[in-house]
């Protein structure tokens, strides 16, 4: 079992023909991962990766003929909220969205639409989704985590690979993880995840990794303290980033005093999360 | 990006937002002509983009051209919070009766905007939140609908806003909505909207922030930025894609990623040192983007040694390396340099570097304490 994809995924890869669609669509098929076609306006009746993916003008065209049930976009900023709206009225009920940079207002627009339809989306600025040994959509690199029993769900993308690599040297694996992304208006958040892993039958302990900005992890400790058995162990970054000032993720920034590490840490901690000094104790906290 | 009182309120007069008669000045005898254009008392307002101007004493009422120009000398040679007065705004003087708060905001739990009101206006807001959260009145907007005419009455009923101002209150709401809209505002705020003894609303004071990231479909707004308020490095970090702030510790950080970026300047701290900066060089590390990227951090005097940390995993650790040692060729720095790298590939990364006489760590904890002595010895 693992959360959000497995081996049955069968995945659309919108903007397919890009460098960056192409490159991780590579990786993504060597990994394992179904990916049964892919979309760019224009270039339908091509095939990419040597003949075996076939590439459709329309998304809802790739779906009648493919049966896809979830989609990657790699679509530049200013066109990715159309390729959202365009998945979700094809009826793709998971969206991952990889690029960064999408406007706040269009990702409100996007998100208030999708939750009309009950279609989840992943992201956007995210780094995707990875259910070792079984698939994985999106960049995570695929050989720096092993099958086991950790959920890992985080809105960064390098800090969470440190984390996934950490735990394989040592031997220890994830179900799944999940880049829910850096910006502050996305599609899937904390105590989605945590709700999943919940009830989860491989997961067993979970390891949450948040940062500065919002109040997502606030709410992660309410959720872990009234709804959750499992054990989760947190890191947030941002501990030393000063006010006002957008620390590279949209979303990471502290506004009017609020959104800062010491809150989010004090909430978790009071919920009996044991929250990592650095992210190197992570592992032996999990112990 | 934050836009001036005066540009935010040009943009609320675009969408129908009655403001003050008035126009910018950057010199005193400007000033002094616009007084004279105006009549009356008129407001000198200076126009930097920081909080508590008022009480910095860069906005004065004056009596008459000649006032005018003497105040605007005084706050054109002034310095707030550190930001140099460039401009003075000139405004013909209301005859205020009542102050108001409207703003509109992303409220990202809701993950729609919010429009916020409060009878209790001129104040900052947040001090009215902290104090007296009940004095403010709060309204979601459905971003797929936009804002309704009956929020808006029904805000303007709530703040006890007297009925005879409805009608123009609800044109003023529609059109703040309006102008959030159209520039991907991720803040417009009129602090105060007055009510006038003659019976008028009008915006004294306004302010916008707007979305960064939607700068692609608004050249216009591109074009306000204002330089003052980042350094010479964060301008040329901005030119080559990359995120940098600088910050007052002498440890230069480079790392790929943002949250990882973040943990860094953490741990640097954690373990006694202080960050120099925030600096992601996003995924990969092209001899390019880290040529560019050690020249911005090099350009902080204040730099004593640099923390390079890289996860290598798409992109290979020893790929990077090779990435490192041609930018170290090109820039030639100075101070010493301690050089993670972990990930695929990382021994071979981390020979290669050790070859070329550099600091190499494995651990985040060992590099951070070793940037931190490294910083130390070039100090004393």
């Amino acid at each position: 079992m693992s959360i959000l994809i497995n081996k049955n995924t069968r995945l659309l890869v919108q903007g397919i023909t890009g460098n960056e669609g192409l490159f991780h669509t590579s990786q993504m098929v060597e990994y394992g991962t179904n990916v049964v076609a892919g979309v760019t306006p224009g270039k339908g009746g091509e095939w990419v990766l040597g003949g075996k993916i076939p590439v459709f003008d329309t998304v809802s065209i790739a779906v009648q003929a493919t049966e896809a049930n979830a989609s990657v976009l790699f679509v530049p900023a200013r066109f990715t909220p159309d390729a959202i709206f365009e998945a979700a009225d094809a009826g793709i009920p998971l969206i991952i969205c990889i690029t960064e940079g999408v406007p706040v207002q269009d990702m409100m627009r996007v998100r208030n639409y999708l939750d009309q339809k009950n279609i989840r989306l992943v992201g956007p600025n995210c780094p995707g989704l990875l259910t070792p040994g079984e698939s994985k959509v999106g960049i995570i690199p695929g050989n720096i985590a092993i099958p086991g029993n950790i959920g890992v769900v985080s809105r960064s993308g390098t800090l969470t690979y440190e984390v996934l690599y950490a735990l394989k040297l040592l031997g220890v694996g994830a179900s799944t993880c999940v880049g829910i992304g850096g910006d502050p208006v996305n599609g899937t958040n904390f105590i989605d995840v945590l709700g999943m892993f919940e009830n989860d039958p491989q997961t067993d302990k979970v390891v949450l990794i948040g940062e500065i900005g919002g109040t997502d992890e606030e709410k992660a400790a309410e959720f872990i303290e009234t709804r959750m058995t499992k054990p989760v162990i947190a890191f947030i970054a941002g501990q030393t980033a000063p006010p006002g000032k957008r620390m590279g993720h949209a979303g990471a920034i502290i506004e009017g005093g609020s959104g800062t590490a010491a809150d989010k840490i004090k909430a978790l901690q009071a919920a009996g999360v044991k929250v990592a000094r650095h992210p190197e104790e992570i592992p032996s906290l999990l112990s | 990006m934050k836009l001036h009182e005066y540009q935010s309120k040009q943009i609320f007069a675009k969408y129908g937002i009655p403001i003050p008669k008035g126009r910018v000045a950057v010199t005193a005898s400007e000033a002094r002509q616009i007084a004279e254009e105006l009549g009356g008392r008129v407001v000198v307002k200076s126009q930097v983009l920081v909080g508590g101007r008022g009480k910095a004493g860069g906005i004065q009422l004056a009596n008459n051209p000649e006032h005018a120009e003497e105040l605007a000398t005084k706050i054109l040679g002034m310095e707030i919070k550190g930001l140099p007065v460039r401009k003075v705004l000139v405004d013909e003087a209301a005859n205020i009766d009542q102050e108001i708060y409207l703003g509109i905001t992303t409220d990202r739990a809701a993950r729609k905007p919010v429009m916020m009101a409060s009878a209790a206006g001129g104040i900052e807001i947040e001090e009215v939140a902290r104090q007296t959260p009940e004095k403010i009145i709060k309204v979601h907007i459905d971003p797929l609908l936009g804002l309704r005419d009956y929020q808006a009455r029904n805000i303007a009923c709530n703040i006890d806003l007297s009925r005879d101002y409805w009608r123009d209150f609800g044109k003023i709401a529609n059109g703040l909505w309006n102008a959030y809209a159209a520039t991907d505002a991720t803040l417009a705020e009129i602090n105060p909207l007055v009510t006038t003894k003659d019976k008028r609303l009008i915006a004294l004071d306004g302010k916008m922030l707007v979305d960064d990231n939607a700068m692609f479909r608004h050249p216009d707004l591109t074009e306000m930025r204002d330089l003052d308020t980042e350094t010479r490095a964060e301008t040329d970090a901005r030119k080559y894609g990359l995120s940098y702030i600088q910050l007052e510790g002498d440890i230069g950080c480079m790392v790929n990623g943002a949250g990882l970026a973040m943990t860094t300047m953490d741990i640097v701290k954690l373990f006694g040192g202080a960050p120099a900066n925030f600096l992601d060089i996003g995924g990969g590390a092209s001899a390019e983007k880290v040529a560019a990227a050690l020249r911005i951090i090099l350009s902080d005097p204040n730099v004593k040694a640099v923390l390079f940390n890289v996860f290598g995993g798409i992109t290979r650790c020893d790929e990077v390396a090779r990435g490192v040692l041609a930018a170290l060729d090109e820039v030639r720095p100075e101070v010493p340099m301690v050089v993670r790298l972990v990930g695929t590939n990382a021994e071979e990364g981390r020979q290669l570097l050790a070859d070329a006489n550099m600091i190499t760590a494995e651990t985040l904890a060992d590099a951070a304490q070793k940037a931190i002595a490294a910083a130390k010895g070039e100090a004393s």
